[in-house]
């Protein structure tokens, strides 16, 4: 490994070492405030590292890992989401329980698995990286042990994701048996126009654990349950940094073998789209509790990327990173709401804790509701640009089944949205009493809040300069 | 930039307005009223300012033109522009949010601040769709509008507000969804064509897209303004939505927001698919006819005073669609002045009903008897819009009706006979509004006071608006006649393209341009 290889690794390696210090500082002194500083430290030196490299990409640093600007740009988006993810935390997790500090080393090896899975182009280093990020899922999801049903979420997804994690090696191994290498553009060189059986099983069982990362139809089981228990900052996390890094690996992956070109695969996306799209807004009329709603309205969303996904590439990929964009910033400001909202005991996730919040809570309901039409594509959001995108590159493709359910699905969800908006304008007929003391560290959240609902509005109404940093850096151009 | 003010303004008193709210409600009111007083005031001085260009046949009919880059990337300009047409969609719509304030002075006292603000943000949004030439930027202010007016059904809003407030929002946005799948198969369409990638209005105009192409890309703008429109199998929303509305809302929703639909036809419709359009124009002027009945029937069936009013305009706006899709321009001129007057009126039938509503509670038709005897200035006030909107000659609705007939007469035969039949229904249930309500023997149940000074002086301003387009309609068919007339050529285009539909290849406009001359009309040729 040459020095520049090295020296282009720089945010991985910042990255890696943060959990090392905070775990350090713990053996030190236990105290939950430094444990948050040294995080967000951590994270911003590799922020700051990223810029750093950003100059000499492409690097490909052994066959594992590639530094490229699409690496980059998602790297960045993964980091600036754990920070606003560790910032809700601290006021989350100072109104529960103790032994909050190894939570936030684990919430950095999470993002560090997820970083690796952005940057694989190699088999081995992407089972790697999901490993990392799922094991620290695990602790995480169950990180408030105290609740049953934080247990019975960590205990659901560990068993369920383990089993994915095993379908997916399979996969792999079927697929390495046929093509000898490991290597992303390898094993896409020997796939076109390769039908044979364990080819094709290799592709399925693939898919099988890819679409259970993503929580996509029929492999969203897990979805509800892990989000319903899951402390509100991990469900957060989970639906943005999880996903989002699973499906720029997705993206990379089918980049090599453009998933169109591969009818049979294509197809399959498609049937997956479908479904996702119907399963999760039509289950997500169904819901009562908010969590659960975000949950299913989660696996809607993934359901439209796809539509992005199937599209050509030129537009998909500018498609697919801005719609992640857009949904980090109002996946991550609506989690942020519930994770503000909840109290001591119980997570905020009935309907009725909503009732009248923006009246009770103005700016905390004003937040929720901007979040709540961005994922619902209302213009003048971000969310209404990542619609746009997406709808643009599935008629450019003339995926004209794909747009049309995604219209018509898009106004179901809408329903479920302004559901909860409409209890949020309701009076209260009995005043409820109100969060007496502000908890330490609500600042910072509201801070975060607010950062993220200004993004959400900055983004909807001038989306021109993300644009370009996507269309600079984003691009697979090196492939 | 005038016209960036012309949107920014509303929202910048709005916003000031809600601020106010925390002194005391009245300086709120107070501050949006002259806010939009204001705004009028500039909509006027554009008005007298360019009275020679609009009577200029051949040149560009935008008066005030913007364009700036906003998503270079796309081909997303920050377009506005104003002709003739804008400009007297644009007048309405701040007459009638002026309009909105006056009557809701008493009516609304909950969050005065947030309602103001609200109310500017929709008439910010609505004349934001009357200026923008952009078919993305259109798009915006479309949907961005939606939730405002969501948001005011929502709060104050009657009994069943929240459902109303739903299925408002959900109709439409389904209508728009399929819209913008519309504008982004155009788009391709003409982008694959040209090399040039734009949502520029003009420049699409140009496109020439494959017959079945184009059939499918109108069918999606169609959807969203027949919805908004409405026309008749999307129109259940519009009774709700009327209904639970403050009265304010029930103003700007049948005022305004029917009125995007509208001009919607007319702007972007024609131009964008004229031949595909002549082919779907029968169909398009049956669903009008079948509105103007329909709406008509099921007003008279209403005891919901608020419900007669929503479905008269159903009937109503059956015209507008008739006129639109019989495209020559008399009829256009029709459905112009039809969506202005008609705007008015139904407006102050809405605030009238409001009135009522506020001083007995109820609006319900069987608990009302003989008002005219306790509020005799209402009970005329009242008249005087039942005879508008029955299109009693020498007011604004008849001008508009007369207008749709002629030039759908050209068009469609069959068509205008069944629609003028339609007229009578009108007049049924408008006098059998007055009947219930204000006639009879003196009622000593229910007993209010009559209007007071300010309601007085906005229907009195009300009754003049229509009196005047009633005698003087030349001045709004100027106005609006260079922008119909430089849309015409892409009509004369479709109707020769389409010779297997007789009915349409037959019209041919100058003829009866010719037969019916208004006062000044070789003056506005």
């Amino acid at each position: 490994m040459s020095s520049i290889e090295l020296y282009a690794l720089l945010p991985l390696i910042c990255l890696a070492g943060s959990p090392v210090v905070v775990l350090t500082a713990i053996a030190i002194s236990r105290d939950h405030r430094v444990a948050t500083i040294v995080t967000l430290i951590g994270l911003g030196a590799s922020l700051a590292a990223l810029c750093l490299v950003s100059p000499l990409v492409p690097v490909q640093i052994t066959p594992l890992v590639v530094m490229d600007g699409y690496t980059l740009f998602f790297v960045g988006l993964i980091l600036a989401a754990t920070a606003a993810v560790a910032l809700l935390s601290y006021e989350y997790l100072a109104r529960r329980g103790s032994h909050h500090e190894e939570y936030y080393a684990l919430l950095l090896f999470a993002a560090l698995g997820a970083c690796v899975v952005v940057a694989s182009n190699h088999f081995a280093s992407f089972f790697v990286g999901l490993e990392t990020l799922g094991v620290s899922l695990y602790a995480l999801i169950a990180y408030l042990r105290a609740t049953p049903r934080g247990i019975e979420a960590g205990i659901k997804y560990l068993i369920l994701a383990a089993t994915a994690d095993a379908i997916l090696l399979f996969g792999m191994a079927l697929i390495y048996a046929k093509s000898g290498s490991l290597e992303f553009s390898e094993t896409a060189a020997t796939l076109a126009g390769d039908y044979s059986g364990v080819q094709v099983a290799g592709l399925a069982l693939l898919v099988s654990g890819i679409g259970f990362k993503l929580s996509l139809v029929p492999f969203h089981m897990w979805t509800p349950d892990v989000y319903e228990g899951a402390p509100a900052p991990i469900t957060g996390f989970i639906a943005t940094v999880s996903k989002g890094a699973v499906f720029a690996l997705l993206l990379r992956y089918f980049s090599e073998a453009p998933a169109q070109d591969f009818s049979s695969v294509a197809f399959c996306f498609a049937v997956i789209a479908l479904a996702s799209m119907l399963a999760g807004n039509l289950l997500a009329l169904l819901q009562d509790n908010v969590k659960r709603m975000l949950a299913y309205s989660s696996i809607a969303h993934l359901g439209y990327l796809l539509v992005a996904f199937l599209a050509e590439r030129e537009l998909a990929v500018t498609a697919v990173a801005y719609y992640l964009v857009a949904y980090f910033l109002s996946i991550l400001g609506a989690f942020g709401v519930v994770g503000m909202l909840s109290g001591g005991e119980e997570e905020a996730d009935r309907i009725e804790d909503y009732q009248g919040l923006i009246w009770r809570r103005p700016w905390l309901g004003a937040s929720l509701v901007i979040m709540l039409l961005s994922l619902a594509g209302i213009p003048l959001t971000a969310g209404f640009v990542g619609k746009f995108y997406v709808l643009a590159a599935g008629v450019d493709s003339s995926l004209w089944l794909l747009v049309l359910v995604l219209i018509g699905t898009s106004v179901i969800g809408l329903f479920y949205y302004l559901r909860l908006i409409a209890a949020m304008f309701k009076s209260l007929e009995t005043p409820r009493e109100e969060l007496r003391a502000r908890p330490a560290g609500y600042a910072a959240a509201a801070i975060v809040l607010g950062v993220l609902t200004v993004l959400v509005i900055w983004f909807g109404i001038y989306p021109s300069p993300l644009i370009e940093l996507i269309q600079r850096s984003a691009a697979l151009a090196a492939f | 930039m005038i016209l960036v003010w012309m949107i920014a303004l509303p929202l910048l008193v709005g916003i000031v307005a809600w601020i106010a709210a925390r002194k005391s409600d009245g300086l709120s009111r107070w501050i949006a009223l002259a806010g939009l007083l204001v705004e009028f005031a500039i909509v006027l001085r554009l008005w007298v300012d360019h009275p020679i260009r609009m009577l200029t046949p051949g040149h560009s009919s935008w008066l005030v033109e913007l364009k700036l880059a906003w998503i270079p990337q796309l081909g997303i300009s920050f377009h506005l522009a104003l002709d003739g047409l804008s400009l007297l969609l644009v007048a309405l719509a701040v007459f009638l949010a002026i309009a909105c304030v006056l009557c809701s002075w008493t009516e609304i006292q909950e969050r005065v601040g947030f309602f103001h603000f609200i109310l500017l943000a929709t008439l910010a949004g609505i004349i934001g769709i009357f200026l923008a030439m952009d078919l993305i930027l259109f798009f915006v202010f479309w949907e961005a509008m939606l939730v405002p007016m969501y948001v005011m059904i929502a709060i104050w809003g009657h009994e069943n507000k929240y459902y109303a407030a739903l299925k408002f929002f959900l109709f439409t946005q389904a209508g728009g969804l399929l819209m913008l799948a519309a504008i982004l198969g155009l788009y391709f369409v003409h982008g694959k064509a040209t090399g040039t990638y734009t949502f520029d209005y003009e420049q699409l105009m140009a496109a020439s897209i494959p017959a079945r192409t184009a059939m499918w890309l109108m069918l999606g703008f169609f959807a969203a303004f027949a919805v908004k429109l409405p026309a008749v199998p999307f129109h259940t929303w519009l009774p709700d939505a009327h209904t639970e509305a403050p009265t304010a809302g029930s103003v700007i929703l049948a005022g305004l927001l029917l009125k995007t639909g509208g001009y919607g036809l007319i702007r972007f419709l024609w131009p964008l698919f004229p031949g595909a359009t002549a082919a779907f124009a029968p169909v398009a002027m049956t669903l009008g006819v079948i509105g103007i009945f329909y709406g008509a029937l099921l007003a008279f069936a209403q005891t919901d005073l608020k419900r007669l009013v929503a479905y008269s305009s159903i009937s109503h706006m059956g015209f507008v669609l008739l006129g639109v899709f019989a495209w020559n321009e008399l009829a256009m001129q029709g459905a112009v002045v039809q969506m202005l007057c008609h705007g008015v009126s139904t407006g102050a039938l809405f605030i009238i009903v409001g009135q009522l509503h506020e001083r007995i509670h109820t609006r319900q038709l069987p608990r009302m008897r003989g008002f005219w005897e306790t509020a005799p200035r209402m009970g005329a006030i009242a008249l005087f819009f039942a005879l508008a909107s029955l299109g009693l000659p020498g007011l604004g609705n008849f001008v508009g009706e007369f207008l749709v007939l002629f030039g759908a007469y050209a068009a469609a035969p069959g068509m205008a006979i069944a629609a003028a039949i339609g007229i009578i229904f009108a007049t049924v249930y408008s006098l059998w509004l007055m009947y219930r309500a204000f006639f009879g023997p003196r009622n000593d149940v229910v007993q209010f006071a009559d209007l007071d000074l300010r309601e007085s002086i906005l229907l009195a301003a009300m009754i003049a608006v229509i009196v005047w387009v009633g005698l003087f309609p030349q001045r709004a068919l100027d106005t609006a006649g260079p922008t119909l007339r430089a849309l015409e050529p892409h009509a004369v285009r479709s109707t020769g393209a389409t010779a297997e539909h007789p009915g349409l290849a037959e019209v041919s406009p100058p003829d009866w341009m010719g037969m019916v001359k208004f006062p000044g009309q070789d003056r506005a040729r």
